[in-house]
């Protein structure tokens, strides 16, 4: 944006909706429409009864930029609330992936002992084949699946990102100070 | 209790209760129930307008010129699409209005059915909300708080969707009682320990500044009361955005003009000095600040907004208080009251020493002609006839645009009705219709362009037949006049494609619509005609011929700051040089 020579920082960021349709194309919307960086987004309804979903994204951008679309995505009507996880610092990520390796022999036995290595399980096997799911960090899975690539790598399913506070404090509890909304 | 009603009829009861005197619309098949709701009933008067985009235009004039939400009809397809300039323009200038579309029934939705388009899709980016209503039972609620969400915090147009299916079944109606938003909750009241740390900033100012914009407007009557108090009380001067523009009053001393890109030389030179700029409801649009990085060197700056996205989007400021302006202004009073605050009398004394010799400069000056008509002239003269009247302006966009703010001065909020943000051509006849029928008895104005007023003429007739005597008072200069200036300045003086060629002959043309025309063509001519415009009760189109070659100024060119504008009497060839840096700017 303006202030062109700040350095960029990757923040993640919780955002609670409500879960009614086109609430998403709205939340992508905003970054195509604005200009920002989506690294990863992750969807789910997390609260049946109230109909909330939350929404994680992993963006980067100058640090005015972040409180810009901390600000935006706050001005979307149905948007609760939205929590800049990185800013409160002890904040645990987690990413799931599926990934899919051929191979017969030494590779096989060579994927085999990498996986267990990274705590990856077998989820579904073939005489040539293997699914692993692995859990962790994205840098973990990004290492997996570079290990993988020489042993018969065929394809990868990954979920993107969900992150959450350390600590007792709910989302609730994380009070942002500047949010238009809120009781 | 809750009646039972078809949908169709319960948009009419949900625009009764919301207190809806007056839609702007036009028909079509996927609203046709709606319109036979509203032809079985007395109290909402329906305005048929020529062109959608002018229902949207003349309910964004209604609700500027009232502080109501604005009302528009539309069938589906070619009907939303084109109020899709109208719902944008509402969008970037922050005006609340409720825009009903039709739909296909339900079970066509996707499937390319005639006259479908994807509303709510390519309304999400240019509205402040909008929904698709799939179930008759949720109509009602949907409705009223459309208004709502219309109506509260920054304000904003709002679409509802409704496919002819849902316009047929028949539901429970709920009233408009306790209908807020699940969780929209915009924050009124700004944080008093940063309103406190404001006070003491202001009060320990050596050079401040008051720059405010179209959030005072819309914060209603009171927020310009309290305005105009802060102002005396602190001594401070005051300029506005071409959105805030009759917030505060125009005689009064302490007023510099309008800031900004064709604003006064003081305004933009006190912004430029100051050390201290409280900007109440305004957003660091690029219009304002001229190049970023050169904006206000020396100051600390306190920003009010009820959008919390407005603040530090564009300038870094040191306090920012997100709340309603007029909350804000009320608790910086009672705060400067209690606390005994007082200005630094000299330092004060000295820095409007300053603003005097910028003043002096007289930057708004223009040769003067007696033998044609000179814009600024003319706008001069409108003002002076209808000074003394209950007088509203609304305008195209263009020079004309540019020297009405500069010339025509407002002591009133509301009064000022321009498409600041979009900057659309078109706006100012139909939004003129909106305001006529909102003050059926005041005078409404519309500064025209030639070109402009082309854009959206076919309000002539929805004026003529509602029998609304607005005035179309064109500056006709023959040209894009504005992007004849940005060609002389940045394109070597080839004059692309804006001359307007082949113009109607405006007299006849309000002829042909039922309507007066007068032309004016001599300085000398215009009191006399100006006086019989206003003298007809009907709609006028007054084609005011002048100078072709007019050029607005000052001027701060793309990629300049403040202190480096042009000013007319000045403008020589080298002052026209703009860096690579500035062409590109829009
Ligand atoms: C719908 C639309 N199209 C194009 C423009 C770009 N534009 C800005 S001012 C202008 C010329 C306006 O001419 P006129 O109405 O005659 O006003 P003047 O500048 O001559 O006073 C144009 C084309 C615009 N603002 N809006
Ligand atoms: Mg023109």
């Amino acid at each position: 944006m303006l202030m062109k020579n700040e350095p960029t920082e990757r923040h993640t960021l919780a955002v609670l909706v409500d879960n009614e349709p086109g609430v998403l194309a709205r939340v992508i919307g905003l970054f195509s429409g604005r200009g920002y960086n989506i690294d990863s987004l992750t969807v789910s309804e997390t609260e049946h009864e109230k109909h909330l979903s939350r929404i994680t994204i992993v963006t980067t951008g100058t640090p005015m930029v972040i409180e810009q679309i901390r600000n935006q995505l706050e001005r979307l009507v149905p948007v609760h609330r939205v929590v800049d996880l990185t800013v409160h610092g002890a904040t645990i990520e987690r990413e799931l992936a599926m990934v899919k390796v051929r191979g017969r022999g030494d590779h096989r036995v060579e994927a085999l002992r990498l996986a267990d290595a990274f705590r990856a399980r077998v989820i579904d096997a073939t005489t040539e084949s293997f699914v692993f799911e692995i859990t962790g960090r994205s840098d973990k899975i990004d290492q997996f699946v570079g290990l993988m690539l020489p042993l018969g790598l065929v394809e990868v399913s990954r979920t993107g990102v969900v992150a959450i506070g350390r600590g007792p404090e709910g989302m609730q509890g994380r009070a942002e100070g500047s949010a238009g909304l809120g009781s | 209790m809750a009646k039972e009603m078809n949908g169709a009829e319960m948009v009419v009861q949900a625009l009764m209760d919301q207190g809806v005197e007056v839609i702007f619309g036009y028909p079509g098949g996927a609203v046709l129930p709606i319109y036979d709701a509203i032809f079985q009933q007395e109290k909402i008067r329906h305005i048929l307008v020529r062109h959608e985009q002018g229902a949207v235009h003349a309910a964004e004039g209604y609700a500027r010129s009232t502080g109501k939400v604005g009302c528009v009809l539309v069938t589906s397809g070619p009907g939303a699409t084109n109020a899709v300039t109208g719902l944008t323009d509402a969008l970037m200038d922050s005006i609340p209005i409720v825009c009903l579309t039709g739909q296909v029934p339900t079970h066509l939705i996707g499937n390319d059915a005639f006259q479908e388009c994807d509303t709510v899709g390519i309304t999400r980016p240019c509205t402040k909300h909008n929904y698709l209503v799939k179930n008759v039972n949720d109509l009602s609620r949907v409705l009223h708080e459309a208004f709502y969400v219309a109506a509260n915090g920054r304000p904003g147009p709002v679409v509802v969707d409704i496919p002819k299916d849902v316009q047929f079944a028949t539901g429970a109606y709920a009233g408009p009682k306790n209908v807020q938003h699940k969780t929209y909750r915009p924050k009124l009241k700004g944080d008093i320990e940063k309103i406190k740390a404001a006070v003491e900033l202001l009060a320990g100012a050596k050079r401040p500044v008051i720059y405010s914009g179209g959030g005072v407007i819309n914060s209603g009557r009171e927020a310009g009361h309290l305005l105009r108090e802060l102002v005396a009380l602190t001594g401070f001067p005051i300029t506005s955005t071409l959105m805030g523009l009759g917030a505060f009053p125009a005689a009064n001393p302490q007023w510099l003009g309008m800031l900004g890109m064709h604003g006064t030389y003081e305004a933009n030179m006190t912004m430029h000095g100051c050390d201290v700029m409280l900007c109440v409801g305004a957003r660091f649009d690029d219009r304002i600040t001229g190049r970023l990085d050169a904006f206000s060197p020396g100051s600390k700056r306190i920003h009010i907004d009820i959008d919390p996205s407005s603040i530090n989007k564009n300038v870094k400021v040191d306090i920012g208080i997100v709340g309603d302006c007029g909350h804000v202004l009320e608790d910086i009073i009672r705060l400067w009251r209690s606390s005994g605050a007082q200005v630094d009398k000299k330092a004060l004394g000295a820095w409007w020493g300053q603003i005097d010799k910028w003043r002096a400069r007289n930057s708004l000056a223009y040769r003067p002609s007696n033998e044609v008509i000179k814009p600024q002239y003319a706008i001069q003269r409108l003002y002076e006839a209808t000074r003394d009247r209950d007088c509203y302006i609304t305008t195209e966009v263009g020079q004309h645009q540019m020297w009405a703010a500069q010339f025509f001065r407002f002591e009133e909020p509301n009064r000022w009705m321009t498409s600041g943000g979009l900057g659309t051509m078109g706006y100012g006849l139909p939004a003129a219709v909106g305001v006529q029928l909102a003050h059926p008895k005041s005078l409404v104005i519309d500064i025209a362009g030639e070109a402009s007023v082309l854009m959206t003429m076919q309000e002539m007739s929805t004026a003529v037949q509602y029998r609304l005597p607005i005035k179309i008072f064109i500056l006709n200069n023959q040209y894009m006049g504005m992007v004849r200036q940005w060609q002389e300045l940045l394109h070597g003086g080839r004059y692309s494609e804006s001359y307007s060629h082949a113009l109607p002959d405006f007299v006849k043309l309000a002829e042909a619509y039922h309507a007066v025309g007068i032309r004016c063509e001599k300085p000398g001519d215009l009191d006399r005609a100006i006086k019989e415009m206003i003298d007809v009760d009907k709609p006028v189109i007054f084609d005011c011929v002048v100078d072709q070659n007019e050029n607005c100024f000052p001027m701060i060119p793309g990629g300049r700051a403040h202190n480096e504008m042009i000013l007319g009497d000045s403008a020589g060839p080298e002052d026209m040089h703009v860096s690579d840096e500035g062409k590109i700017m829009v």
